[in-house]
């Protein structure tokens, strides 16, 4: 495989929320996320798929620096090659980078929906592009002039679409972009971002289907508990044995075509986190090992957090990853 | 458009029948207070020496004329009565109608209470929005202290000490009474009246400031916190800007809103400010009437402040249905 250009790289990242105990006089650190990676090449839309609260969303408020004042974030972000500061994402958002928020309150609840679509500009170029996204994502004309509590949970997730969509971006992170949509639209916007990406972009999806991110998504991120366990290829989705976590694999025996088996208990919250691997306590295969530190290896094109990772690859080349 | 204009008419007419129903409760409550208060009226404005003096007939009289000889029920339904055909009787204890009374002291209060109420309305968002934006900075440090403080001061307090310095120490401004001593009403110049008026209404505004910066402080907070703002930052947007477009449009609404429903609050304050500064206006002419048991003006003196504060809540309501769009646009669309 060609060596694609790299739009965004998360290495290491971890986000600390500093708390005050009502019970202790100290603060306390909430370690929500940690040693967390990603990355999104051109050309390519990566799924970011995880459970309520693995922090799918927080990943996206840090690329974007939005996360509170109490968050301590480390770690890096790389944009292009370069390493992202502060000042340099403040530039980049709303240019290069888009947002497309998880929840509809993200919009002013007191300004007409179209002045929010194009930013307050007005010129005609920018007005006749607006209609001509609504038309396509099959917003009536009328939308432009009403209010967000006047919309529907679809269609105010089609206009944050299309703020996205506005703004020509390099990259796209859509946080849970479809739900409340009927089918047919929402496999629009899928094919939509695919395309979108096939034009040289990257966009990062974040999703609880992991059957949806199957059918448009070049790789495939499984967040658990605040960390990556596995980055996979889509395609390694197609057999059980081509995984290589645990979890991956206990998410691909719940998909409906492949038995519903769910896999008992449930993601630990961060302040009870256990020893060494977030998936210690229901993993089928846990070893004395899971208790210690867990190495990212490098296996058969992917990338997996587990002491035992099935059939581990002796050669273990860095690759395209 | 039929519809709207119906619906705007049963609106009204409800608010109205509100406030019919309201202006008897309170008269009410009012009457019964003062008819139920240990004061002798005719003693207590005639002073106990001179009552123990007199003459047995010129106690009936006097008895007569604050209507000591009727039962209360009667008193009150004459009174409303006369009332609402637009004669507010005579105030035994100014000896004059009732509405010369009221028209003057209200006269009086509005001005105090309307420079106190829309100075410390203007000042107290602007500060508390100034300290919203710089959050735990400078600026916000310094107004959020200063409006603490003050918030924290007893009003009566603030008035001796603005008293002590203005008008003791600098000598710049009078203490006490709207006009100087001495002169006669129709004599006193307009300078005059403003120069009497400053003090109350400073020690007014400043107390209302430092509430109203506060509440537009936090509910500042809270936007720049909310999920809109933080879209706004993610799609590029920056400080002033995110301010205007986002930030003010959504505590203006709120803020006018209560401005306006906060009319009782002012008209509180303005009793305890009256008196202190001795200021005759409605508060000060309240207090007479109450401790003298001049019913009449008593009970106008209530029935116009409960219209007052009423209007204020009334419009309040009006400015919530045309400002905000999920009630202008949530009526019309049923
Ligand atoms: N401001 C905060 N302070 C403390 N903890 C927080 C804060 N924001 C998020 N968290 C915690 O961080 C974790 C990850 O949250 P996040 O919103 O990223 O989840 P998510 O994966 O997006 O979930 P969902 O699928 O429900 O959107 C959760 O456990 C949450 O409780
Ligand atoms: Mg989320």
């Amino acid at each position: 495989m060609k060596e694609k250009q790299k739009i965004i790289e998360i290495s290491g990242l971890s986000v600390t929320f500093e708390q005050y105990d009502p019970h202790s006089p100290r603060r306390v650190n909430l370690p929500v996320i940690s040693d967390l990676n990603v990355s999104v090449h051109a050309g390519e839309i990566v799924a970011v798929v995880g459970s309520s609260g693995s922090g799918k969303s927080l990943l996206a408020h840090a690329i974007f620096d939005l996360l509170p004042a109490n968050a301590k974030v480390g770690g890096n972000i790389y944009y292009l090659g370069e390493e992202m500061r502060r000042e340099r994402i403040r530039e980049l958002r709303g240019r290069e980078i888009a947002l497309i928020p998880q929840g509809t309150g993200a919009l002013n609840p007191l300004m007409k929906t179209g002045r929010q679509i194009t930013n307050g500009r007005k010129d005609d170029a920018c007005v006749g592009e607006m209609r001509n996204l609504m038309r396509q994502y099959g917003l009536p004309r009328n939308v432009e002039k009403k209010y967000p509590f006047e919309l529907s949970g679809g269609m105010a997730r089609r206009v944050l679409l299309l703020t996205a969509l506005m703004s020509h971006p390099k990259l796209i992170v859509a946080d849970e972009p479809t739900p409340g949509m009927e089918e047919s639209l929402a496999g629009q916007v899928l094919a939509d971002f695919r395309n979108y990406a096939d034009q040289g972009n990257g966009v990062l999806l974040i999703t609880h289907d992991l059957r949806a991110a199957l059918g448009v998504a070049d790789r495939i991120a499984v967040f658990y508990a605040g960390t990556t366990l596995e980055e996979a290829a889509a395609s390694d989705f197609d057999r059980e044995n081509l995984l290589r976590h645990p979890y991956t694999r206990a998410l691909w025996r719940a998909m409906p075509e492949h038995g519903f088996a769910v896999v008992s208990g449930s993601q630990p919250y961060v302040k009870d986190l256990p020893e060494g691997c977030p998936f210690g306590p229901r993993c089928p295969d846990k070893s004395p090992a899971c208790a210690g530190e867990i190495p990212v290896r490098s296996v058969r094109g992917g990338r997996v957090r587990c002491v035992c990772p099935g059939e581990e690859e002796k050669r273990g080349e860095p690759d395209g990853m | 458009m039929a519809e709207e204009a119906a619906n705007v008419i049963r609106f009204l007419l409800k608010k109205m029948l509100k406030a019919a129903v309201l202006l008897a409760g309170v008269s009410i409550l009012a009457f019964a207070l003062v008819s139920l208060s240990p004061i002798d009226p005719v003693r207590a404005n005639t002073g106990t020496t001179a009552y123990l003096r007199m003459s047995p007939e010129k106690r009936a009289q006097m008895d007569s004329y604050w209507g000591k000889e009727l039962p209360a029920a009667e008193r009150y339904l004459n009174w409303a009565a006369d009332f609402v055909r637009g004669d507010m009787g005579m105030s035994q204890k100014y000896n004059r109608p009732v509405a010369e009374v009221i028209s003057e002291k209200a006269g009086n209060s509005l001005a105090l209470m309307g420079t106190a109420w829309v100075c410390s309305g203007i000042l107290g968002f602007i500060l508390g929005a100034v300290a919203g934006c710089f959050r735990d900075r400078r600026p916000d440090k310094v107004i959020r202290g200063g409006a603490l403080l003050l918030a924290a001061t007893p009003s009566f307090w603030l008035a001796l000490l603005l008293i002590m310095v203005f008008s003791v120490w600098l000598r710049w401004l009078p203490f006490g009474m709207n006009i100087p001593i001495g002169v006669s009403h129709s004599e006193v110049g307009i300078a005059d009246r403003i120069a009497h008026l400053i003090l109350p209404a400073l020690t007014l505004s400043l107390t209302k400031t430092a509430d109203i910066t506060l509440h537009t402080r936090q509910k500042m907070l809270d936007i720049m916190e909310s999920d809109y703002v933080l879209f706004a930052r993610a799609r590029g947007e920056r400080g002033s800007r995110i301010v205007r477009r986002h930030a003010l449009r959504n505590i203006l609404l709120p803020a006018i809103t209560l401005q306006f429903s906060s009319v009782s609050r002012i008209f509180g304050g303005s009793v305890l400010v009256e008196q202190v500064f001795s200021y005759p206006g409605l508060g000060q002419a309240a207090v007479d009437a109450g401790l003298g048991s001049d019913v009449s003006l008593l009970l106008a003196i209530t029935v116009f402040s409960a219209l007052l504060v009423f209007t204020g809540n009334l419009i309040a309501d009006l400015l919530y249905g045309i400002a905000d769009p999920q009630i202008r646009r949530g009526r019309s669309h049923g």
